[in-house]
């Protein structure tokens, strides 16, 4: 399946840009950790873990759009994107290959932000990580065709949270859903309803958000 | 690709019947929810809002996705016509949006003494399609005319109308985990006048919008084609 | 390409081909047909739509008036535009082998291998193609483009940045190409490429 191919030569290629530059990654963990320390001094006496549990969130969306603001930064210095786009994949398979780097970062990113959270707040239950998981995948799929129409604007960087919160609204209720409810099974369900969802829209649609 | 724009006689004159017409329905509607329909005991007031705040909200919606059908058919027919006409439908959407969340509000004063309530999924709804359409604006004044940023436009108007389900099934979700304590305000029961009363201003408020928009849109194309005209002739 | 009735086709057509960006004008009114192997040579002044023409050939821009047909698909067409396409941390190797994957170049280490040879980076090959010079970017960038053996080529400009050695480099590959596959090529210095072009367009 050529198709397939496709994608993990792109997303092989994203890998290896960031394992050489080291840019994008280090600033996302102190971000997301120099976050949670802001989020401790920020919660006032007495508030309750269920609050903390929303902070989590917050934490991860933020740290998620400085990583998405760079996603397509190394197309942008050298015009590569055209490059891509004019080769003979689909053009869907340059956005599924870049989202499935952007996952990677953030999970590599989620990894020390759960613990860092669990030791600065309290436990991490395992619907939390499921949420964090499908939240994830909603995330790095948006974001990431959000962040090449971004790309395509004049004031970029101004402009990337203005798409992104909006839409990261439902992911933000399904990921405190999931942490804090006692049904939290409804609100993983919910996640994983958004991800199919837009992830098709996405998929569908890259196309005409890259070429004329 | 064609930009043919088709400004003849028919459709020019249709705009001032439209605008007339318009008017007289809301003109009506107005005074079928002041003086005609039967006053509530409880609620007064913010009875008459929620006349004009359901049908100026389910305009709303109805902009929102012909903005969406628009740039569906731009992306698939590849006619740069449907751009604008996406684009003004949105943009009456939002101007409809921004006037659900005000009357809005004003129906959370009158009947619960609050400027601004989160138990209202409908409010809640709006405010976040508010933001994502203003969005919308953000981004399409920050890319350079043309077809890149027609396509973009339109797939963001997609996501737009996929969106309003989404968020909505949040909302409601996010009540439980917010408010535990569900507020559940009961319907308005609608006697026949009240019933009456709604559909006029429903119908009253979907002519205005549609009128508005091939108001904006004739404008606009008049701008744009005089806009080419200057640039032929340099 | 032979059509039904014998007759040669076109590889590129257009007729009143014309491109606004809104209201600004990018390229007038051009009608042109280029046959195969032939090469056509586009030049004027700076702002006269070469890189606009060369753009919609590839495919990068749609049309807004008028027709264009080009009878090649994606992997058949090889263009060169002012950016170089190529990833600044990925070495010169790395770069080729992302495209040559992506394009399906068939024997593609060997052929990578054989390009850079020809132009003259076969040393260079595993530095970081940040660290290219100028003209080095563009020697990859043909590089990049002739990768993989397109029928159709569309050179913007494809001089630019070269010294003596590496325009001696691109005079000799254009020459061996000619003939074999189809060219459309920009330029502000015509007389280089007099001996080679089938056909002119001088855009106003």
């Amino acid at each position: 399946m050529s198709y397939l191919g496709d994608v993990a030569t792109l997303a092989r290629k994203d890998l290896r840009l960031e394992l050489r530059a080291r840019d994008t990654l280090p600033a996302m963990l102190l971000f997301v950790v120099s976050t949670l320390v802001v989020f401790h001094f920020a919660l006032p006496e007495g508030a309750d873990e269920v609050a903390a549990q929303g902070l989590l969130w917050v934490a991860l969306v933020f740290t998620a759009l400085l990583g998405l603001a760079r996603a397509w930064a190394p197309e942008r210095e050298s015009g590569a994107l055209e490059g891509l786009v004019l080769a003979p994949c689909d053009r869907s398979a340059i956005w599924l290959g870049k989202a499935a780097a952007v996952f990677a970062f953030l999970s590599a990113v989620e990894l020390v932000a759960l613990p860092a959270f669990a030791l600065f707040f309290g436990s991490v239950d395992a619907a939390t990580v499921a949420g964090v998981v499908l939240a994830s995948i909603g995330i790095c799929a948006v974001g990431t065709l959000l962040a090449a129409m971004a790309a395509a604007s004049r004031t970029r960087e101004l402009v990337l949270p203005l798409l992104f919160l909006p839409l990261a609204i439902p992911l933000v209720v399904g990921g405190v859903g999931a942490s804090v409810s006692s049904e939290p099974a409804r609100y993983l369900a919910f996640l994983a309803l958004y991800d199919a969802i837009f992830s098709i829209l996405c998929w569908a649609s890259f196309e005409y958000v890259v070429s004329e | 690709m064609s930009t043919s724009s088709p400004s003849s006689s028919t459709s020019k004159s249709a705009v001032p019947a439209l605008a007339a017409l318009a008017a007289a329905l809301v003109g009506i509607a107005i005074a079928f929810a002041f003086y005609v329909a039967p006053e509530d005991a409880d609620q007064g007031i913010s009875q008459r809002i929620f006349y004009f705040h359901v049908p100026i909200a389910l305009t709303a919606y109805a902009c929102f996705a012909w903005g969406a059908v628009k740039g569906l058919l731009l992306l698939w027919r590849k006619d740069e016509r449907y751009d604008l006409e996406s684009y003004v439908a949105i943009h009456q959407g939002t101007i409809f949006g921004s006037l659900t969340l005000l009357t809005g509000s004003i129906w959370a004063k009158a009947s619960w003494g609050h400027w601004w309530l989160w138990s209202e999924n409908q409010l809640v709804l709006f405010l976040v399609l508010f933001l994502f359409y203003s969005a919308y604006f953000m981004l399409r004044f920050s890319i350079e005319e043309g077809p890149r940023r027609a396509n973009i436009s339109a797939v963001y108007a997609l996501f737009g109308v996929v969106l309003i389900p989404v968020s909505f099934l949040a909302i409601r979700l996010a009540e439980n985990i917010i408010h535990p304590t569900v507020f559940t305000r009961d319907g308005p029961q609608m006697s026949g006048v009240m019933f009456l009363t709604f559909c006029i201003a429903w119908l009253a408020m979907s002519v205005l919008a549609y009128a508005l928009y091939r108001l904006e849109l004739l404008g606009k194309r008049l701008d744009s084609n005089l806009r080419e005209l200057r640039e032929l002739l340099t | 390409m032979i059509g039904p009735e014998g007759a040669l086709q076109s590889v590129v057509e257009a007729r009143k081909l014309e491109k606004r960006y809104g209201s600004k004008r990018a390229l007038r009114p051009v009608d042109l047909a280029l046959e195969r192997g032939g090469v056509l040579v586009v030049t004027g002044a700076n702002g006269s739509g070469k890189t606009t023409l060369l753009r919609l050939v590839a495919g990068l821009a749609a049309p807004t008036r008028g027709t264009l047909e080009v009878r090649a698909d994606r992997a058949e067409l090889g263009y060169l535009g002012h950016e170089g396409f190529l990833y600044r941390e990925l070495t010169a190797v790395e770069n080729l082998d992302l495209y040559g994957r992506l394009y399906h170049v068939p024997e593609r280490r060997e052929r990578i291998g054989m390009l850079l040879e020809r132009f003259g980076l076969w040393q260079a090959r595993t530095e970081r193609a940040g660290a290219y010079s100028r003209g080095m970017l563009q020697r990859l960038a043909l590089c990049r483009t002739l990768l993989h053996e397109p029928a159709l080529l569309v050179l913007d400009e494809p001089f630019t940045a070269l010294d003596a050695e590496g325009a001696g480099l691109l005079d000799t590959q254009l020459a061996e190409l000619r003939g074999e596959r189809t060219i459309v090529l920009s330029t502000h210095n015509p007389e280089r490429v007099a001996q080679l072009a089938t056909a002119r367009l001088a855009l106003t």
